[in-house]
């Protein structure tokens, strides 16, 4: 599983409430998730989101179990999730909804082009390579499906 | 030797199993998520209804007609699927699981952060996302990685105005909001025999504040007698001589009041370096810190006195309120000019029923104090109840002589 797009990077203990705050929970409209990602934290990044790559510091997605946090990632167009390290309910939501994230510690200047290959287990910021630490099996078979939903599909 | 989290999971740290899980937990907000992905799994059936359950409690009662419409989308799911649902007004979640159903050594999960709460009673319990929960509803099983353990070793007890919330934030402080990713907490020692279930439930409450996928008690006679109280027969756990990853020592002796200062939960003071500082508003309640004992500790730092600043006080469940009805403690807290609100999680995440607005200081018995969570502009700070009692009365931080 490979994939690039321009670095946007963020730092530490990113919480979920930051990605998508309470007061937007309340819909099935996923539409409404990416419109307001990250609006407490910076209002001007959701346009900067489509085809790009997240690149955060530690204990990424902490907080609030709120799945809408990687569904507002995977609608505003967000290419994968790069961190030092994730909170592990934000992690595994990620892999459930098809958005690939990668444990890797790297420097990141944003606008840098980041390309990851989850299967050789490696990331790049601006042609300088970093290793990524391998996902468990499942995980991978579930992102290759384009999540649990997909995965569910097709294993039954 | 295997730690508890080891033996209910019956593989060592670092193993992935599948297990059945006892409990499986949605509320009204991950509900609506997990409801969608079981529609378009085109799930069915769902193999065990009766280990399913349904709480609506994040915006309780419903704030507007949208709200109103997916909660009644929830219900109507629960009734065709045979979901047993607690409605508006039954409580938070972990409180009502709290009440009778968990027991030692069972599997929980639940669609919500704080599910580690739960492992006071000696069960493996941790939070999931909206979609893992649909995959457990409509298979019984998940994954898990078995997880490493930090021992947090409690010694001595609590004296003077110091409670079980001090204890959260000080291991929390300790350990930093990342210190146990992908790790449990195993509460142990002498002190741990010293703190009630009700204290536990705050003490396991907090451990995902530092990553953790749990924050778990052996069972004793203390979660026996409670669980008696419930109407759940269970037998205690015996601890072995576990293998932990690291263990930190906390010393109940030494705890004193203390206070999460914004926006990290992991900034901690003691409650007389910030002293003063002054409040628009005190929220006591939440999976923390709204339990009867919170509750009763409550009023009577208030008793016959008024509170100097709006004070919100939200009971964690119906049981807790009926007993506070009962027990003449709700009379007292009327009476020093609080603010009631219904069973639920209340203003805690921002959404309804006590939104700070900017500028606004609100000192909190909740978990977390993340920027922005209560109302954009607003500033939270994190305490005990006794804390939270002794500053509502002053209309600003003030370190509370008794417990």
């Amino acid at each position: 599983m490979q994939g690039a797009g321009p670095a946007v990077c963020l730092g530490n203990d990113i919480d979920t409430d930051l990605i998508i705050a309470g007061r937007y929970l309340r819909t099935k409209d996923r539409s409404v998730w990416a419109e307001h990602v990250f609006e407490d934290l910076d209002p001007t990044l959701a346009p900067r989101l489509s085809g790009a790559v997240i690149v955060a510091g530690r204990n990424m997605g902490c907080g609030s179990s709120r799945e809408q946090a990687v569904v507002a990632l995977r609608e505003a167009g967000v290419v994968a999730v790069v961190a030092e390290s994730f909170a592990r309910i934000f992690f595994r939501n990620a892999v459930n909804v098809g958005l690939p994230v990668i444990e890797a510690s790297v420097a990141c200047t944003d606008g840098a082009r980041v390309a990851f290959d989850l299967d050789s287990g490696w990331v790049e910021v601006d042609g300088r390579r970093y290793p990524a630490r391998a996902l468990s099996e499942k995980m991978v078979a579930i992102l290759r499906a384009g999540g649990l939903v997909p995965y569910w599909r097709s294993s039954r | 030797m295997s730690t508890l989290s080891e033996a209910i999971l019956g593989a060592p740290a670092g193993s992935y199993v599948d297990r059945e899980v006892d409990i499986a937990f949605a509320h009204d907000g991950t509900g609506v998520l997990t409801r969608e992905a079981l529609r378009e799994m085109g799930v069915e059936h769902l193999p065990h209804p009766d280990r399913l359950r349904l709480i609506f409690d994040h915006i309780v009662p419903a704030n507007t007609g949208t709200t109103a419409t997916l909660q009644a989308e929830l219900r109507e799911y629960a009734r065709v699927f045979g979901i047993a649902l607690s409605d508006a007004g039954c409580g938070i979640c972990h409180q009502v699981m709290s009440e009778g159903v968990v027991r030692p050594g069972m599997v929980v999960v639940g669609a919500d952060s704080h599910t580690c709460t739960l492992g006071a009673f000696g069960a493996f319990a941790t939070g999931v996302g909206a979609t893992d929960m649909a995959a457990i509803w409509a298979s019984g099983e998940t994954w898990f990685r078995v997880p490493e353990t930090i021992g947090i070793d409690l010694s001595g007890r609590l004296s003077g105005a110091a409670e079980p919330k001090d204890v959260a934030l000080a291991y929390v402080a300790a350990l930093g909001m990342e210190g146990a990713t992908y790790r449990a907490l195993e509460f142990v020692g002498d002190g741990a025999a010293t703190i009630s279930m009700d204290g536990r439930l705050t003490l396991s409450n907090m451990a995902v504040e530092t990553g953790a996928k749990t924050g778990i008690f052996y069972a004793d006679s203390v979660t026996v007698r409670y669980l008696a109280e419930h109407g759940v027969t269970a037998s205690p756990q015996v601890p072995e001589d576990s293998c932990y990853e690291r263990t930190v020592a906390i010393d109940l002796d030494d705890i004193v009041p203390l206070v999460a200062v914004p926006h990290r939960v992991d900034t901690v003071r003691e409650a007389e370096e910030v002293a003063g500082t002054h409040l628009d508003q005190v929220f006591v309640g939440t999976c923390t810190n709204g339990r009867y004992e919170d509750l009763a500790r409550f009023a009577r730092i208030v008793r016959g006195k008024k509170v100097a600043v709006r004070t919100l006080v939200f009971p964690a469940s119906r049981a807790v309120l009926a007993r506070a009805i009962a027990t003449g403690v709700l009379a007292e807290i009327v009476d020093a000019g609080c603010v009631v609100g219904s069973p639920g999680c209340g203003p805690c995440l921002g959404a309804h029923a006590g939104v700070l607005g900017e500028g606004e200081v609100c000192l909190s018995t909740a978990n977390r104090n993340f920027k922005n969570r209560m109302g954009v502009g607003g500033e939270i700070y994190l305490s005990s109840v006794a804390t939270a009692a002794a500053s509502a009365l002053a209309g600003e931080i003030t370190v509370p002589e008794v417990a």
